[in-house]
């Protein structure tokens, strides 16, 4: 019995597994110790969740991205941030020129809309343009080399944004529709955030239907699942990769859109961050599955929103708030190293990798 | 039906012979519009190359021309036996005329539709540059007339026999290059007309005879006995060993940009291992120069009171390096399984926690927070009476960590840890069925790496006298595989290549900084796409990579 539980077990498992449960401990731990000290009162947690939903939808937008390259061919796409930050600044110009011009104000609705067309549009053709020029002539280079080249299109273009548009950190102008909040079921929501959740709930669900219903939705899936039958199929393989970019492009403008909504502020940097807590989201949720992609965004939203309060401030460390980014890249970690499978999908990060 | 029967119609057709030299145009078009809007003209604008004729900006803007036209001259003749002179002309200066229209047509509409609202570098003085401070109509017959030249005359250069061709370019190329070393070692505003043209006539005369005197020298070199060729390498390499050894010499302001570079040479050496021999691509390779760095910060600073100790730098040397290594390992063992990309992202993460924890006001007793950690001493104080600068000595302790350095990864890389690597990055499962432990063999390479990083952040540390958690962002990893793969991956002469060129011509070229980034980017992208074994590329990578070409 021992003999067969040493075989199976290596020393390496049972390093990580001591790491897990004292992370685990200190997690749970830290989350009594806040909610016995009632620290906050409930409303403070309910405002948390609701932000970490808003904040959530957009990774989860973002993810979408992640995972669908990835689903087709099997390559960390690094710029997706970039293509996210770009929707974030197309959406910032055209909402500052219709906020000059007393548009945004006179027929809010109609402006919005504008605003995600032109940074969808702009976001998508981004992300065809690096499809075509950086990605396609490497598909069949080793896996490092795409990698490497989807970072340095990462910095081409936050530095190129730079260049263009300057270092500034420039606002976000804000319309009078979207100042103070509204009472749904006795839940205050401030109304960028009832925006920024209803947007992206409502995009979604049309990249649900999208892919699970249209013919070319089952195409993009028959591609993911075996890239040489579906073009045995008669399916147009290299169509299929562009129509992915396109839309994973325009869900990142729009969540560029939402995300500088919600924050109030663009720079060029405004992609990194966001996108590698999107890649977590999309790892957490399995990577190359759309539906865990979405779940993963809205986890990860919640998590960031409420675990530096929760857990943090229970283990009596002082401006939790600052370890924020550093949880989200924790949890990236600790779900590649305990369950690489992340909640919905398959095992990917060891066996096709 | 053969390849070249379908080619014959085609070529025929004389539409479709003139429309790849004009998508090459259009293209160059769009290249010097990108680079006028993104700013790199207007701040290098101010550099003079040659005193009052020309600037740095504006030779940029040249060499969109020349590469165009040239370009455009290559397509014109491809599939030629002989070189056709007339076409050839005629489609540089097409490409130089349609790079030149672009270039007018963005100066004539972008004051009309107040284009500076948007792209803050579409600024009067980017158009004073691209019409020469002659005002518009003036200005950009001017432009357009320089642009046909010059595509005609790069295109003249392609039909040049090839050894002219390499010298002129050289020449050409040795021009920027010389007045930048003037200006900027120096503090010279560029270099004299005459001075250039010396220049010019100098680069191109050496690289003429060059290739024929080499080989002689090699030839005469391989006919002399084993022992008299051993002697001759052995006095190259200690009048190299002497030449280097005086380099800081050139003044303080020089020592420093050695300095930098030979942390980065040090630094890419390190990660030469990890990523270049072992295959393991580490996105968060500054955790280790940060772990160095704050080590030694914590041991010798007098602000750190809780270790109960203030040590010398060189007594805390040895920790850094201990402390490094076990870091490496530490982190290595959760990474074990991952592979590729998921490592990338993974590894990128860890050195984005230990910054972050470095940085907030958790350690801040510890570790001095955003505040960081400052009167470190340096390593090699300046001996009393000497009027050398603290660069200046640092500089030795930098050169004797890249000796140290280059022994280990050029005794590791043929010994049989070295080999267990490379099968390892050729294919993880073949190398475990041939008995190769891969939990040892990549915990090696993370510890060599590791350690070897955290030697620099120890360097890093005495060179500033201080640490703050921002010197240890991402951007350095990044840096640092720009640096190795621009050179060549596991190619050790290549990281020092890489350094010079990606660090090295940056810091003498200040008002460049903000574009570095860019250019690394545009650099990692071009790389792969082009030239994915490097500048100076290791034999068996390069057979790796291109497996597929011959196939």
């Amino acid at each position: 019995m021992y003999q067969k539980f040493k075989r199976r077990v290596t020393g390496t498992q049972v390093v990580m597994w001591i790491i897990g449960f004292i992370i685990l401990g200190g997690v749970i731990y830290g989350a009594v110790h806040t909610l016995l000290a009632a620290t906050y009162p409930p409303r403070v947690w309910l405002d948390l969740i609701v932000f970490g939903l808003a904040q959530g939808s957009v990774y989860a937008l973002v993810a979408l991205g992640y995972t669908m390259v990835y689903g087709i061919l099997r390559m960390i796409n690094f710029a997706h941030g970039e293509v996210f930050m770009a929707g974030a600044f197309i959406g910032y110009f055209i909402a500052t020129a219709f906020d000059r011009s007393g548009f945004l104000n006179r027929y809010y609705v109609i402006a919005q809309l504008l605003i995600f067309v032109g940074a969808m549009a702009t976001s998508a053709t981004i992300a065809v343009l690096l499809e075509r020029i950086a990605y396609r002539p490497l598909r069949r280079a080793p896996r490092l080399v795409p990698l490497i080249t989807a970072i340095g299109a990462s910095f081409f273009l936050q530095y190129t944004f730079r260049g263009f548009f300057g270092s500034g950190i420039k606002s976000y102008p804000e319309p009078t529709a979207l100042k103070g909040s509204i009472t749904i079921l006795g839940i205050t929501v401030l109304k960028t955030q009832a925006l920024v959740i209803v947007a992206a709930v409502v995009m979604l669900l049309a990249l649900y239907i999208f892919v699970q219903r249209t013919k070319t939705g089952r195409a993009m899936q028959a591609v993911s699942e075996d890239k040489d039958a579906a073009a045995l199929m008669g399916i147009d393989v290299d169509r299929i990769i562009v129509i992915t970019f396109v839309v994973g492009g325009a869900l990142a403008g729009a969540a560029g859109v939402l995300f500088s909504t919600l924050f109030r502020q663009v720079f060029f940097l405004t992609g990194f961050i966001p996108g590698l807590k999107a890649f977590t989201a999309a790892v957490l949720g399995g990577i190359g599955n759309v539906t865990g992609a979405m779940l993963g965004g809205l986890f990860l939203g919640i998590a960031e929103s409420l675990f530096p309060n929760l857990v943090l401030d229970g283990l009596g460390i002082p401006a939790p708030y600052q370890l924020k980014d550093a949880l989200a890249f924790l949890m990236l970690v600790l779900v590649l190293i305990f369950r690489p499978t992340g909640i919905l999908g398959e095992r990917l990060a060891t066996k096709k990798a | 039906m053969t390849a070249t029967s379908v080619r014959v119609p085609m070529a025929a057709s004389q539409g479709n012979r003139w429309s790849p030299v004009i998508k090459i145009g259009l293209l160059g078009g769009g290249v010097a519009i990108y680079l006028a809007l993104v700013g790199i003209l207007t701040a290098l604008a101010n550099r003079m190359i040659i005193t009052k004729v020309i600037s740095l900006g504006q030779i940029i803007l040249l060499s969109v021309f020349i590469i165009f036209g040239y370009m455009a001259a290559q397509r014109a003749a491809a599939g030629q036996a002989k070189r056709p002179i007339v076409r050839c002309l005629l489609s540089g200066a097409i490409a130089g005329l349609l790079i030149s229209l672009f270039l007018s047509a963005l100066v004539v509409i972008a004051p009309i539709i107040n284009l500076r609202s948007v792209f803050i570098n579409a600024s009067p003085e980017l158009f004073d540059l691209l019409t020469l401070g002659r005002g518009v109509p003036d200005g950009l017959l001017l432009l357009i007339g320089i642009g046909v030249a010059v595509g005609a005359l790069s295109a003249g250069l392609f039909l040049l026999p090839d050894r002219l061709r390499r010298s002129v370019g050289m020449g050409l190329l040795a021009i920027p290059i010389v007045s930048i070393l003037n200006s900027s070692l120096f503090a010279g505003r560029g270099i004299s007309a005459l001075q250039a043209a010396a220049v010019f006539v100098i680069a191109l005369v050496i690289t003429f005879f060059w290739q024929p005197a080499r080989t002689a020298t090699s030839q005469r070199l391989s006919a002399l006995p084993t022992k008299q060729q051993r002697a001759v390498a052995t006095l190259a390499y200690i009048i190299l060993g002497i030449g280097v050894l005086l380099l800081p010499l050139l003044g303080p302001y020089p020592a420093e940009i050695l300095d930098t570079v030979g942390l980065y040479i040090l630094l890419g050496l390190g990660l030469n291992i990890v990523v270049g021999f072992a295959g393991l691509l580490d996105l968060g390779y500054v955790a280790f120069f940060a772990l160095g760095a704050y080590t030694v910060g914590i041991l010798t600073s007098p602000e750190i009171q809780w270790v109960g100790v203030q040590l010398t730098w060189w007594q805390a040397l040895p920790f850094a390096v201990i402390v490094g290594t076990l870091a490496g390992v530490i982190l290595g063992i959760p990474v074990l399984q991952m592979r590729g990309d998921y490592l990338a992202i993974v590894t990128l993460g860890f050195g984005e926690i230990i910054r972050l924890i470095f940085l907030s006001d958790w350690l801040k007793p510890l570790v001095g927070g955003s505040n960081g950690i400052t009167r470190i001493p340096r390593a090699l104080p300046v001996p009393a009476g000497s009027r050398l600068s603290d660069q200046q000595m640092l500089f030795y302790v930098i050169l004797a960590g890249i000796l140290v350095a280059a022994f280990i990864a050029t005794r590791l890389k043929y010994s049989r840890l070295g080999r267990n690597w490379a099968a390892m990055r050729e294919d993880e499962d073949v190398a475990q069925a041939m008995g190769i432990n891969l939990v040892r063999t990549k915990l090696m390479a993370f510890a060599t790496g590791a350690g070897l990083s955290a030697l620099s952040g120890a360097i890093f540390a005495s060179k500033l006298t201080s640490v703050y958690p921002h010197s240890f962002n991402l951007l350095v990893s990044i840096n640092i595989l720009a640096v190795i793969i621009v050179g060549g991956l596991g190619s050790i002469p290549g990281v020092i290549v890489g350094a010079l060129v990606l660090v090295g011509l940056p810091e003498l070229l200040r008002e460049f900084a903000e574009y570095r980034l860019l250019v690394y980017g545009a650099v990692l992208v071009f790389m792969m796409l082009k030239r994915p074994e490097g500048l100076l590329p290791e034999a068996r990578r390069k057979l790796e990579l291109h497996e597929a070409d011959e196939a």
